[in-house]
């Protein structure tokens, strides 16, 4: 149940990890989150495989998150505005083809959901929690790892030493897009089967917050998404027990300690020194 | 001046959008074109729909001019906005139960406190940029959730309507709303209110020494430093100015519109104020512009809703393809050497 909620969080918030850490912050991956559960659907209900609108979601994040790319680091226009534009883009496109195409009457779309692997846990959930180890240890170990860090906190020493920081930067947001479309098609085919407009509800903005949370550590990330799943499925149970308990503050919790760690210790040297500042050779 | 030669390049630029929007999705364009013009023009009612799209869209849109000027990328208009509806609920709430609703000025009383706590939620975000250098875009993220969250948790207990069953605020008295033109359409003051912010905003901009200061900062931190300007001192009034004028925002949808708060109360508009400054270059009567033109859209598109599958969704695309084209053409021109400069020719 708390793995089911925080599964899309996590995921994107993995892949924004990456993306940060080579210096760009993606404010676009809600609308790849978008993307790849409306796409994943569509190929889903024509295929009757959702293995395909697994692939067809992946593809249409990070196609998204390329664009983004294109314009950030080809063209090095502001990623705060560009990202905007293409959560804005995400939600147009999606909401308009599906209404276009099933009607806003409302009704209900059916696909298969994904299958179980061991006992309820599905592929998606063992690989965030493989990818998550797996980041670390790329991050932390190898030279490749290396070579996105020094492209995030100081890129000009990245390119001096050898590396194409535009290129380092492209494989970064493009994770930001492959996972943030995973967890898209993993909300629309993992979770509820189905597709609503606008499903994604900010959940990729939750994924760029818990990133800050995590202090752009993988394995804190996905936990503090995990946590982010427990006070939103705590919501539910409280409710259903009948206790008079505010929630909202409950759920405000982890926003609110993650301001409360910037005020204290402010940007600290966790964070990418050259974060979301474009690169001009 | 040439701010005529603007507006109608970026008008034209955005009608190209529009009809490319159209035809990528295969909607019928004459008969789709006619649809939204009847929905923003065909009558008052028509106008007048248009016209109250356009007020919350200009405000938050006038916000992040300030902010964005002084070079502060504030994306937290949506929490701007809540918080300040929230302050001015509370409020409304005092001013209902004192029983002083036939107080004259209480609809500016709240308004005024709907900017203050706008201006509050802002200033937290530019204080964290200024003192200890947190991207703004991260804390404005943190602070829109947190002030959804607050809204949540406002409707549903202290200021909670007095029957106790549904998570909204008690609906205020006709007293303290603002006045409407005509008893059969929304229009309310509070559109004349936005675009007397619009010119006001252009003075400061442009006739104060204090907006000279702020768009220099905004476009030159280093310059502003040696002048003995402190940028962060100036970003840090921008951030709040900016809040200020997203509250705003927040109240005159409260008192304007809606007349209570409900967790449905925060409609995008903090966000879509970004698009639209952005599309008005930065500058207030330009942006009024843009704000009017998606106004008209939306109240165009929802006529379209009526009649056709597509409805309001495609301003969204309009705005994002409009935006991306706007920033890439700007980006080329830049890129190009300095002889291309002066041509005014590349369309927005």
């Amino acid at each position: 149940m708390i793995l089911q909620y925080a599964t899309p969080v996590a995921l994107a918030a993995t892949g924004e990890t990456i993306g940060q850490k080579s210096g760009v912050i993606y404010i676009g991956l809600e609308g790849s989150m978008l993307a790849g559960a409306f796409f994943a659907m569509l190929a889903a209900q024509s295929t009757g495989s959702p293995w395909i609108g697994l692939v067809a979601g992946i593809t249409a994040g990070m196609l998204l998150a390329l664009l983004f790319g294109w314009f950030t680091i080809r063209r090095g226009i502001d990623q705060v505005v560009v990202g905007t534009a293409i959560n804005l883009l995400a939600l147009g496109v999606t909401g308009t083809i599906y209404r276009t195409q099933f009607g806003n009457s409302g009704t209900l779309l059916s696909v298969a959901k994904l299958p179980p692997v061991f006992g309820k846990i599905d592929a998606v959930e063992i690989l965030l929690l493989l990818s998550a180890i797996g980041l670390t240890w790329v991050l932390q170990k190898s030279s490749l790892g290396l070579a996105l860090r020094a492209t995030g906190e100081y890129p000009k020493a990245a390119e001096a030493a050898g590396f194409s920081v535009a290129r380092l930067r492209f494989i970064g947001v493009a994770c930001s897009g492959i996972f943030a479309g995973l967890a898209g098609a993993y909300l629309s085919l993992g979770i509820s089967g189905s597709f609503a407009e606008n499903m994604t509800a900010g959940r990729g903005f939750v994924a760029i917050a818990m990133v800050t949370f995590g202090r752009w550590k993988p394995m804190w990330v996905l936990a503090a998404a995990l946590l982010i799943g427990f006070a939103e499925s705590l919501q539910f149970t409280l409710q259903a027990a009948g206790v008079q308990a505010p929630y909202q503050l409950l759920i405000a919790l982890p926003y609110l300690v993650a301001l409360t760690v910037l005020v204290v210790v402010g940007r600290g040297t966790v964070a990418p020194a050259a974060l979301a500042e474009p690169y001009v050779k | 001046m040439n701010g005529f030669l603007r507006f109608g390049l970026l008008l034209a630029g955005l009608i190209v959008v529009l009809l490319l929007t159209l035809a990528a999705f295969q909607l019928p364009i004459v008969d789709s074109v006619k649809l939204i013009f009847d929905g923003a023009f065909s009558d008052k009612f028509a106008w007048s729909r248009s016209a109250v799209k356009m007020t919350p869209l200009l405000l938050t849109g006038l916000g992040m001019v300030i902010a964005w000027r002084a070079g502060v990328y504030n994306i937290g208009g949506e929490g701007q906005f809540v918080v300040g509806a929230i302050f001015g609920a509370a409020v409304g709430k005092g001013l209902i139960g004192a029983n002083a609703a036939a107080i004259p000025g209480g609809s500016l009383l709240v308004l005024v406190v709907c900017a203050i706590g706008g201006a509050l939620w802002a200033w937290i975000a530019g204080w964290l940029y200024v003192r200890r250098g947190v991207e703004v875009v991260i804390s404005t993220i943190l602070l829109n959730f947190i002030a959804i969250q607050l809204l949540g948790f406002a409707v549903s207990g202290p200021l909670q309507e007095q029957k106790r069953q549904v998570p909204q605020t008690d609906l205020l008295p006709e007293s303290l709303m603002l006045a409407r033109f005509d008893r059969q359409t929304d229009v309310h003051l509070g559109t004349v209110l936005a675009l007397v912010m619009a010119v006001v905003l252009t003075i400061f901009l442009y006739r104060t020494v204090a907006g000279y200061r702020l768009r220099l900062v905004g476009d030159n931190p280093k310059v502003a430093r040696v002048n003995y300007i402190d940028p962060g001192r100036v970003q840090l009034s921008a951030m709040a100015l900016s809040g200020a004028m997203c509250g705003l925002a927040g109240g005159v949808e409260y008192l304007g519109l809606v007349g209570q708060l409900g967790t449905t109360f925060p409609q995008q508009w903090g966000f879509l104020g970004i698009p639209v400054a952005l599309l008005g270059g930065l500058n207030p009567m330009l942006t009024a512009g843009a704000a009017f033109f998606f106004g008209a859209l939306f109240a165009g598109t929802e006529n379209l809703a009526r009649f056709t599958p597509a409805g309001t969704t495609i301003v969204y695309v309009i705005q994002a393809t409009a935006v991306l084209a706007y920033v890439g053409l700007n980006g080329l021109r830049k890129a190009r050497p300095k002889p291309e400069e002066e041509s005014a020719s590349t369309p927005s």
